[in-house]
């Protein structure tokens, strides 16, 4: 399918995000991490984009940004084609309605002092959709019947539902708004196999349903490959190689998606594959950065990466990557 | 290499807790060689760090060893003494936990904690510790070992803390690892790199682990034999290589179904398993499995299956898999 007969819902340029942190003596600046640098990527409509990397290579950032849960540095995040950073506040808030989140743990995200019921209700009075108390609840019953729990939980408390029914919870509070665009940050790594697949199937039947756009992160490559379409790989708050689902096993070009896949423990025991050992762990986001984040673990590093950044370029047929090993 | 080193047969460690008995591992038997790798894979809840916990009789006070037998190199684990018990544990036995964050002191510093453990477990001086903790972390793969013997476990990544930790484990020359998730809290790279790391120390060692673990990806990389678990019961146990081309319960089925494969090339719907584990006070009455189990028939709901070798090697505790019968994969219910 080509990508660009699809409608863009979300065209994010340049995208920034810095923390600035205290130094611990006095009077001497500020030190800055840099969580997200210079990340560029059209979301189309319907599709699932996945975002993929190790902890602190900016992912969650990422999510948080798209939603405004953090305020981006520099750069644009644009939706529907109207730039939602620097936007007025009541604005925000409509737009807010249809850009959602389900965050990663489904222990700590739920009040424990409210029902199934009126946490499913707490987005729809908070943006006042529907003002009508029976009416709304109605619509929690509702909502909770599509993610597939049912009457008998309505009135229980988070504490007496699994993970797995949480995350589920979770859910319909996403959707309660009619959202057009969800974001999940690693909705399904709290979760034992057999009901990460029941959680991953509930995903795929909702999009299909209401025709919802995901940005799916997560650490796990075939949770990942399984529900995107297409895959961006992060590492150290940048985007270094962005591609369909399909060719990012069956042809990776970047050196760190190349080790990446080859971590990732075998299928079966006869499945003996060649590991590409990455030494040393991620660098310090901290500070200033010259060259590409990966020179001093990459196996393929040349002069040239230690003194330049690589861009994130496109090779013709929508498979980006921003290495010096393919200019 | 067939030398047992370690038997468990007929496991139970039930928790009393005051809304009811929690019977955690309800029946659990296997045998680890020397020198082997065993896997032990399940959900939560379905007992694995409890069994782990019960090999060392390191349970809480609510927790107790109701029924079974743990034989140890022909030692009775279960009739040690406190004293006994102090030299089994880290000397012949080593746990690697699951957090590598927590499971170190954070207030001391990381020489101090290993030479702690090495003087506790070894007749040895201060001096010659520090020495063997040195060794030790060089071995793991840490640079500059010397120096990070003053650093506060704080100040290492997660992969790190975790080679100290292997280097605490493989100090005292155990002749068993229990590695209970040593890999969760990691990233896939790190993850190999720890892995990896086991492997070498084994090969160099001869000791044998006992892996616990989620991640079937994880067994399958490691381990020579595995032991799948369901609220509290073995419920198959093979050889591992066996158990990827021949499983044969149907539990062992849905996991490995529910797991989405790299190499999948079509989008579909993965085949989860409906339903959730059931409450570990009520189990014991039938078939675990039962209510979860598209194959179910009329007496897995009245009677526990006993944990039966079909063939060699290879335990099944299902009803429909005996001698009397033999249920294929996929055939949902073919006899009724």
């Amino acid at each position: 399918m080509p990508m660009s007969d699809k409608k863009v819902i979300m065209k994010v340029r340049n995208l920034t995000k810095e923390f600035k942190i205290r130094s611990k003596k006095l009077g001497e600046k500020p030190q800055i991490l840099h969580a997200l640098s210079d990340v560029s990527v059209d979301i189309y409509e319907g599709e699932t984009l996945g975002i993929i990397g190790e902890s602190g290579c900016g992912k969650s950032t990422f999510g948080k940004c798209l939603v405004q849960l953090h305020q981006a540095t520099a750069g644009s995040v644009e939706y529907e084609g109207r730039q939602i950073l620097g936007m007025k506040k009541d604005e925000l808030k409509k737009i807010k309605r249809d850009i959602q989140m389900v965050f990663q743990d489904p222990f700590s995200s739920l009040d424990p002092r409210m029902t199934a019921g009126k946490l499913v209700e707490e987005p729809m009075v908070a943006h006042k959709i529907i003002t009508d108390k029976k009416e709304r609840s109605q619509r929690a019953l509702e909502l909770l019947k599509t993610v597939g729990l049912d009457v008998q939980h309505v009135h229980r408390y988070p504490h007496e539902f699994s993970g797995g029914q949480r995350q589920r919870i979770n859910i319909a509070r996403a959707l309660a708004l009619n959202p057009k665009l969800i974001v999940c940050d690693e909705p399904v790594s709290a979760l034992d196999v057999s009901i990460q697949a029941q959680v991953l199937n509930l995903f795929n039947e909702l999009q299909k349903e209401y025709n919802l756009t995901y940005v799916f992160i997560s650490h796990d490559l075939s949770v990942i490959k399984h529900i995107s379409d297409r895959i961006a790989i992060m590492y150290l708050g940048r985007i270094v190689e962005l591609c369909d689902a399909e060719s990012i096993y069956a042809n990776p070009l970047h050196p760190y998606t190349k080790a990446l896949l080859s971590a990732i423990p075998p299928e079966s025991p006869f499945d003996k594959r060649e590991r590409i050992v990455l030494s040393g762990e991620i660098p310090s986001p901290i500070g200033d950065q010259v060259g590409c984040p990966l020179a001093k673990r990459c196996g393929s590093c040349m002069e040239r990466c230690k003194k330049e950044m690589p861009q994130l370029k496109d090779r013709g047929d929508g498979h980006q990557v921003a290495c010096f090993l393919y200019e | 290499m067939s030398d047992n080193l370690l038997t468990v047969k007929n496991l139970k460690t039930y928790f009393f807790t005051a809304s009811g008995v929690s019977k955690a591992v309800d029946g659990v038997s296997f045998a680890l060689n020397k020198g082997e790798t065993m896997g032990i894979v399940g959900e939560s809840g379905s007992g694995k760090s409890v069994t782990a916990s019960s090999i060392i009789r390191l349970l809480p006070k609510i927790g107790k060893i109701v029924e079974g037998e743990i034989n140890f190199e022909g030692r009775q684990i279960l009739d040690l003494n406190k004293k006994e018990l102090l030299n089994f544990r880290g000397k012949d036995i080593a746990v690697i936990f699951q957090d590598p964050m927590t499971s170190l002191d954070p207030v001391f510093k990381i020489g101090s904690q290993m030479v702690e453990m090495i003087c506790a477990h070894q007749d040895v001086s201060k001096e010659e510790a520090r020495k063997m903790a040195v060794e030790a972390l060089k071995k793991v793969g840490i640079p500059q070992p010397e120096k990070r013997m003053d650093s506060y476990p704080y100040e290492l990544s997660g992969g790190m803390c975790q080679r100290v930790i292997i280097a605490m484990a493989v100090c005292c020359k155990p002749k068993m690892i229990i590695a209970d998730e040593p890999t969760t809290a990691l990233d896939v790279t790190v993850q190999a790199q720890v892995l990896e790391l086991l492997q070498e120390l084994q090969d160099e060692m001869d000791t044998s682990i006992l892996l616990i673990t989620h991640n079937l990806g994880v067994v399958w990389k490691m381990c020579d034999t595995v032991m799948v678990m369901y609220a509290g019961k073995t419920v198959e146990y093979a050889r591992s290589e066996r158990l990827y081309e021949k499983p044969l319960h149907p539990y062992t089925w849905g996991l490995l179904d529910s797991m989405p494969k790299l190499s999948d090339t079509v989008k579909g719907e993965l085949k989860a398993i409906p339903g959730v584990p059931p409450d570990l006070r009520l189990t014991g009455q039938c078939c675990n499995f039962y209510n979860r189990c598209p194959y179910a028939t009329e007496i897995c709901s009245k009677e526990v299956p006993p944990l039966l070798e079909v063939e060699e090697g290879h335990f099944v505790a299902c009803h429909r898999q005996n001698q009397q019968e033999k249920l294929v994969r996929g055939e949902v219910n073919a006899n009724e």
